[in-house]
């Protein structure tokens, strides 16, 4: 009876649960889902790490290549990050070349990247003009149930705190970069980005790390990126009912408790691979 | 019908009152650039605009209600696809993105239930970005929709604020306000309510200095709506 009512209105179904301030699969509306995290998971990768919030994953792999500087940019490496959302998790997406959802998160990690200053692309350089460090961060979804924001910033924070590069310094004589790979050395990660997204359900009603269903359902979406110093990097609401200031107080709040987690559940993670090592 | 221009100048204009403002805000920064808004400028299109910030200029034609493609139907609302074409160039990742911002933003004042199984779409094109191109693409795309005379539950109107590097902020800034700037923030503020309805930011920023962003958007938007109340007053004052 549950199933067919679940089918046929979805939108009732879930209201009559909220109206009891619980959600379907029996979460309150400001809880997460569990988050797995899973660091180095690819050897072959620069670095990596694997995601679970709920059913959600996402594989992130870097890659790092050298390359020789923009002109306009001497100093600075780059970071091109690309996520993809392949037909296998979920049937919403077709095989061909990236739909808007992938470009718009693609981008959007870009720009968190970029405002929240993770890593500074002056480190990247090894050679001024010469050389410099190219990090491809690939974020592959794997099942697709909702909030792949969140998931792909942990991912790729998670990647890049595990990420090893060898020693490479350019000799002047042959202008050829040699590597010593014996050598490795991390990132240096200055901030701590963690995104935290939120759903609002017939204009008032706002829940945290939605699932794909609730995406569907829901009215509007907000995507909020604090760091470790309660800045923010990103107020992402690409759309959607509007929102009084005082609810993204809210959401601004609820942000800031979960960077905590999520940066704690980091460190403690990488720790534990630091010590099998 | 001809099109016919109007341009306001904002800043000799009578400051208003922003409704539901949470935090002060002091109206004298509020300046914006001088804009202008064509209507009803291409004929083939079934609504189209143009607005002009300072020198950023955005063209945007509106087609439909029509004929949806079967892969693309939804049966109990119309689909809206919002194309964004650059200056040169074919549209690439970051015009995808701006398309995804300014497509849920029109689907949340438009009545899409209105016109079940059908298809609207909304070109957007770039003609000279100097700064502000994301709200003058909301103004564009209001504009426009109006025009083509389709049904909404609100108008919404866009404002890009810049923080420059002493923390003080600016409204509408250049591109090359927007290039100094230490953080960039895009807002679509609604019409009935005046809350946000998108947002859109680079760079990293306070909570207070977002909320003293939002605060000055509002404000902001008053002169816009004021601007779209003129503007639509004048065209309509000849005809009826």
């Amino acid at each position: 009876m549950a199933a067919g009512f679940k089918t046929v209105e979805p939108l009732e179904y879930h209201r009559s649960f909220l109206k009891e301030n619980c959600r379907p699969d029996g979460r309150e509306l400001s809880e997460f889902r569990t988050t797995t995290l899973n660091i180095g998971s690819i050897s072959t990768a620069n670095g990596s790490a694997l995601v679970k919030f709920g059913n959600t994953t996402v594989m992130c792999g870097i890659k790092a290549e050298l390359a020789n500087p923009t002109v306009e940019t001497p100093g600075k490496g780059y970071i091109v990050p690309n996520v993809d959302l392949p037909p296998l998790c979920s049937s919403r997406f077709r095989p061909g070349p990236p739909g808007e959802q992938a470009q718009a998160a693609s981008q959007f990690i870009a720009d968190v990247i970029e405002s929240s200053g993770v890593i500074q692309t002056e480190d990247l350089c090894i050679d001024r003009g010469k050389l410099c460090w190219v990090l491809y961060c690939d974020m592959m979804c794997l099942d697709y149930d909702g909030n792949l924001l969140d998931a792909c910033i942990v991912a790729l924070l998670a990647a890049l705190k595990n990420t090893r590069l060898p020693e490479v310094t350019f000799n002047t004589e042959t202008s050829a970069p040699e590597v010593n790979s014996e050598k490795r050395q991390g990132l240096c990660i200055r901030k701590h980005p963690v995104a935290t997204s939120f759903c609002i359900f017939d204009d008032s009603i706002l829940i945290v790390d939605p699932t794909a269903e609730e995406e569907s359902l829901a009215t509007a979406q907000l995507t909020v990126v604090t760091d470790e110093e309660d800045r923010l990097c990103s107020v992402h609401k690409p759309g959607g009912t509007s929102m009084s200031g005082q609810k993204l107080q809210e959401c601004i709040s609820r942000a800031t408790a979960r960077q905590r987690e999520i940066q704690k559940l980091i460190d403690k993670v990488a720790h534990s691979v630091k010590m099998e090592q | 019908m001809r099109g016919k221009q109007m341009t306001s100048s904002p800043r000799d204009e009578p400051l208003f009152h922003g409704g539901g403002v949470m935090e002060a805000c002091d109206s004298s920064r509020v300046s914006l650039r001088e804009f202008g808004c064509e209507q009803n400028l291409l004929s083939r299109p079934d609504g189209s605009a143009s607005f002009i910030h300072g020198d950023t200029s955005v063209y945007a034609g509106v087609y439909g209600p029509a004929e949806v493609k079967v892969s693309k139907e939804i049966y109990d609302r119309a689909t809206l696809e919002v194309l964004i074409q650059p200056k040169v160039g074919l549209p690439s990742v970051r015009e995808r993105s701006q398309e995804q911002c300014v497509r849920e933003t029109c689907e949340a004042s438009l009545l899409l239930s209105l016109h079940p199984r059908s298809s609207l779409t909304l070109i957007l094109q770039v003609l000279h970005d100097d700064g502000s191109l994301l709200s003058c693409f909301l103004n564009a795309a209001c504009m426009a929709l109006m025009d083509a005379g389709l049904p909404m539950s609100c108008l919404f109107c866009g404002v890009t604020c810049a923080i420059d590097a002493d923390g003080q902020i600016i409204t509408d800034p250049t591109a090359a306000q927007e290039k100094e700037s230490r953080a960039l923030m895009t807002f679509a503020i609604d019409s009935t309510q005046r809350n946000v309805l998108m947002s859109s930011t680079k760079g990293s920023f306070s909570v207070n200095e977002l909320q003293q962003c939002i605060a000055v958007s509002q404000t902001a938007s008053e002169k816009i709506f004021q601007f779209y109340r003129d503007s639509v007053q004048r065209r309509y004052s000849k005809t009826l």
